[in-house]
């Protein structure tokens, strides 16, 4: 009796899938992330593409609509090379921060793949955007595609009207700096594609107006008498006037270099609108892939006990679920690094295991949330608020420590050994914890650089200052090779010196 | 409140722009890959010579998108490694060679690290880059030239025409519509009303009412005979028919051919030149006309056509005479080649020895035979590295050289040159295909 009634509820049978059977498939899907798991989505859009397609896709940042540039042909020539030649398999979908969630789902997917990919991408993937604090703030899923169509036209018109190379030019040194045109802390604000639209136009105007009334802005009219012998007073006066010292140096630069024209700087403000749309998912890899993970594991596990998937879909998917979490340990040839999905879905399950079965380490460690029956809602809750960094730091236990057999290496250029310093034991869980959640923390991981004084009146030559930490240096080609491009934004010389970090 | 798309219709190289902007920046490295690619390649497509897309590795020094980024050494770093099996607090490591210690760092960071990568051009943009701005010869001023056949073509349909270019699905077609509008009567009708007169005349006698729906039914026969006549099953007005223009087609058919000297005093120095230059012109011509042929045709004292393997590499003795392989080609063009269905394109290669006065008998054939028939022939003399005398003056040489040059005095789409070393060889044949200025025809020589 039971197999018949089984057989009968089963989705599909067999490899092929069908719009019909992708259909039904998302409605239960829909069904148990809704109302079971009480996820939160935008509507989705799924889209069917060819290997050719992702390859596209993969190139461009994952985004359908980026602009034109070499760099992103370079991406797909590689990438085409490692995939034909079987070096690099390609994942099975992308999904995209947009309200309509769009996901790409890969034609080859068999049905039981494509429905761990909507279970993944369109619910996982899909409330995590919706939800986490850093994409509500910072990005504006519901106006990311037109504001890609408004670059990637801008920017066809630029070249049209200035030449290939004028464009290539200036977007090969605004995409040097991309990783230091995001504000990190300020609030962006958030104004609507015609809004934004209307005053590229406006800036324009003002631009071309503003060459001919340059004789009587404020900076040439003002008393000289201003610059008093004092050498401070006045470097703070004019850090002031341009507010310095600035974290975003391709804000910096689109306003205020002396000689970028109006359309070079709408590039500059292309590239690091794009660089902040980007920024939060940088900064929530694990909790994006753990949480989608968690979602799709939690879903197919329910269709299977529901008596909704086979015997052999269910194999599959837990075949690829498992590829998917392994986390090769430090000496095995496949390490390389920590695996973001491993770790975000072990820990997302494991807040689920404090939250049922609690242990009296665990009560000790998190007395806010062990033995809550409400799993779900703790759950939810840290995926609205917290990053990889914040999230580690709060909910990594030491059970999972000992699970994963974490310890910490201490690399001292000035020490001809590596030296152990914790191991998964009483006295290295807080340690390992912290430097775990640091390695997450793209504070520390990315280079500190702000511009921090610029005489507009004197050389104006543009000062930067590192602040070093941990004596890490800058790579030595990189930087040179930054700081020309830099100066070609810039029209002047531009100075990187060194500080030790407060 | 949500939809699945199927987008594996969509036009597919989205990423072509990219992909053309990707070229055109890493255009000199690649261009000196494609360069030197060209040295290890046979003519024949079916050899390999030309496949569908060309493997390039190029550096990837240029193509670098510097970032500002950490130094991967030096510092105090902390990495937190998966999987400890007997470390305990205080061990120490050695510090692993080629900066592999950094356990935190991922494997996937951009790829600029490699020194070069490969990727495939296609043919198209292969020759597109190998023959960068070169132009077939003379195409404009030698219009004349271009060999043209007729041919027709389909123009559309017409209201009258011959029955064989009936064109009968759309005759058809407007006979239907004609007859649903003018509502002619079906076969099937005009046999309903018969049946029944004949089922009325069965009954006879028949009464007076029977009669007079008889006389009825007769009156609508007649009506529906009459109105089949008068709305035929196809009338003149429906007919359509197939129209052919005759128009010109321009010939994209081209043979070359490959005249070599292997007589024993063309080594495989001498050879090897010849054979890049046969090449290039091969692969040149491929990029302009959609079919081309080569033909092998190799000489001492006799001349005969052959593959390409004896070509290049078989031996052969005898003495030198170089009108042996200009009358072969006639020949060859004469049987297998009409001068209006193909282009031919000429190119021989020789170390400048010849025969007695065989010279001038070659100045009269190219003259008076070949030349007004070829669109192109390129005279290369292979010399010596140490001919320091022959390269740079160009009056100097053998009688065969000499011949040559008043051959080229005469005739436009005639060149020579000489070359000593492979890296003549293509600055030599882009001098050849050059753009030329009109008038300055013979400055380039």
């Amino acid at each position: 009796m039971q197999a018949v009634k089984t057989s009968s509820t089963v989705l599909f049978d067999g490899p092929e899938w069908t719009f019909e059977l992708l259909e039904k498939a998302r409605d239960i899907i829909e069904d148990i992330a809704l109302q079971d798991l009480g996820l939160d989505v935008y509507p989705n859009q799924i889209e069917i593409i060819s290997s050719e397609q992702m390859l596209d896709a993969y190139s461009c940042a994952g985004l359908p609509l980026m602009y034109q540039h070499w760099s992103f042909g370079k991406h797909f020539v590689r990438d085409e090379t490692l995939y034909r030649t079987g070096r690099q398999g390609l994942a099975y979908e992308i999904v995209i921060n947009s309200n309509p969630c769009i996901s790409y789902n890969m034609e080859e997917n068999t049905m039981a793949m494509q429905t761990l990919v909507m279970a993944h991408a369109a619910f996982g993937h899909n409330h995590f955007f919706k939800n986490n604090y850093l994409f509500r703030q910072w990005t504006d899923a519901a106006g990311i595609h037109d504001y890609l169509a408004f670059a990637k036209n801008y920017i066809i018109a630029c070249e049209e009207r200035y030449g290939l190379t004028a464009v290539e030019d200036i977007l090969d040194a605004a995409h040097s700096m991309q990783a230091q045109g995001v504000f990190r802390y300020g609030r962006p604000p958030q104004p609507t594609v015609a809004e934004k639209e209307a005053m590229q136009k406006v800036r324009e105007g003002f631009e071309s107006s503003q060459s001919l009334l340059d004789l009587w802005t404020d900076s040439t009219m003002r008393r000289d008498d201003e610059d008093s012998d004092n050498e401070d007073p006045a470097v703070s006066a004019r850090q002031r006037e341009l507010n310095l010292p600035q974290e975003n140096i391709l804000y910096f630069l689109e306003k205020n270099s002396p000689i970028l024209k109006s359309w070079e700087r709408e590039i500059l403000r292309i590239v690091r609108s794009l660089a902040q749309y980007l920024y939060p998912q940088k900064q929530t890899k694990v909790m994006n892939e753990g949480c989608a993970t968690f979602v799709h594991y939690y879903i197919i596990n329910e269709l299977y006990q529901q008596g909704r998937l086979t015997q052999g879909a269910y194999m599959e998917m837990m075949h690829s679920h498992t590829n998917v979490v392994l986390q090769p340990e430090y000496d095995d040839p496949r390490y390389s690094g920590i695996n973001p999905y491993a770790l975000g879905f072990a820990m997302m399950t494991d807040i689920r295991r404090i939250c049922e079965t609690p242990t009296d380490e665990d009560r000790d460690w998190f007395p806010d949330f062990a033995g809550n029956p409400n799993w779900r809602g703790v759950l939810k809750d840290a995926w609205a608020n917290y990053r990889d960094e914040s999230f580690i730091q709060q909910f990594l236990s030491p059970h999972l420590i000992r699970k994963f057999k974490l310890f910490t290496l201490s690399n001292d250029a000035n020490k001809p050994n590596l030296v152990v310093s914790d191991i998964h034991n009483r006295a290295g869980y807080r340690d390992i914890r912290r430097e775990l959640a640091r390695s997450y923390d793209l504070a520390y991981l990315e280079p500190d650089i702000q511009v921090t004084d610029v005489d507009l009146r004197g050389d104006r030559e543009l000062k930067m200052t590192h602040f070093v930490r941990n004596d890490i240096q800058l790579d030595r080609d990189n930087r040179e090779e930054v700081l020309k491009h830099a100066r070609k934004l810039w029209g002047y010389n531009v100075k990187m010196s060194v500080e030790v970090a407060p | 409140m949500h939809h699945f798309i199927d987008r594996r219709r969509n036009p597919k190289g989205k990423s072509l722009g990219n992909r053309q902007r990707f070229l055109r920046r890493a255009r000199d490295n690649i261009k000196e890959r494609v360069d030197q690619s060209v040295r290890g390649k046979t003519l024949q497509p079916e050899n390999g010579g030309l496949s569908d897309g060309e493997k390039v590795t190029i550096p990837s020094k240029g193509l670098k998108e510097p970032r500002l980024a950490h130094s991967t050494t030096g510092g105090q770093r902390h990495h937190v490694l998966p999987g400890n099996k007997d470390y305990v607090v205080g061990d120490t490591i050695p510090r692993p060679q080629g900066g592999g210690g950094q356990g935190g760092r991922k494997a996937s960071e951009d790829g600029d690290g490699e020194d070069e990568f490969s990727f495939t051009l296609s043919q198209e943009e292969y020759l597109e880059i190998l023959f960068d701005g070169l132009e077939l010869p003379d195409l404009v001023e030698k219009n004349t030239f271009e060999t043209l056949t007729v041919g027709t073509r389909r123009a559309g349909l017409t209201t009258a025409g011959s029955p064989n270019n009936l064109n009968l699905v759309r005759t058809m077609r407007n006979s239907l519509g004609r007859r649903i509008a003018l509502q002619r009567p079906s076969l099937a009708a005009q046999q309903d009303v018969e049946d029944q007169i004949a089922l009325l005349e069965a009954k006879a006698p028949l009464t007076a009412k029977q009669k007079e729906a008889l006389s009825e039914l007769q009156a609508r026969l007649d009506y529906l005979n009459r109105k089949r006549k008068v709305v035929g099953y196809i009338d003149p007005l429906d007919l359509r028919y197939d129209t052919f223009v005759p128009e010109k087609i321009r010939n994209s058919k081209a043979v070359v051919f490959c005249l070599m000297d292997v007589s024993g005093s063309m080594q495989e120095r001498e050879k090897d030149l010849s054979k890049r230059f046969f090449l290039l012109l091969h692969l040149f011509l491929t990029r302009g006309y959609e079919h081309t042929e080569i033909v092998f045709i190799r000489h001492t004292h006799h001349a005969q056509e052959v593959d390409e393997e004896t070509f290049f590499y078989a031996r052969e003795t005898g003495g030198t005479i170089v009108s042996t392989a200009l009358e072969e080609m006639k020949k060859i063009i004469a049987d297998r080649y009409p001068t209006d269905e193909w282009n031919i394109y000429g190119a021989q290669a020789s170390d400048g020895e010849n025969f007695g006065n065989d010279s001038l008998r070659c100045k009269k054939l190219l003259l008076e035979d070949l030349l007004p028939v070829c669109q192109f022939y390129a005279y290369v003399e292979i010399v010596d590295e140490d001919a320091d005398m022959l390269l740079s003056n160009a009056d100097a040489g053998e009688d065969l050289w000499q011949a040559y040059r008043q051959v080229k005095e005469a005739v436009q789409h005639f060149e020579m040159q000489r070359v000593s070393l492979p890296s003549h060889i293509y600055p030599i044949f882009r001098e050849f295909f050059l753009p030329k200025i009109k008038g300055a025809q013979n400055a380039g020589g």
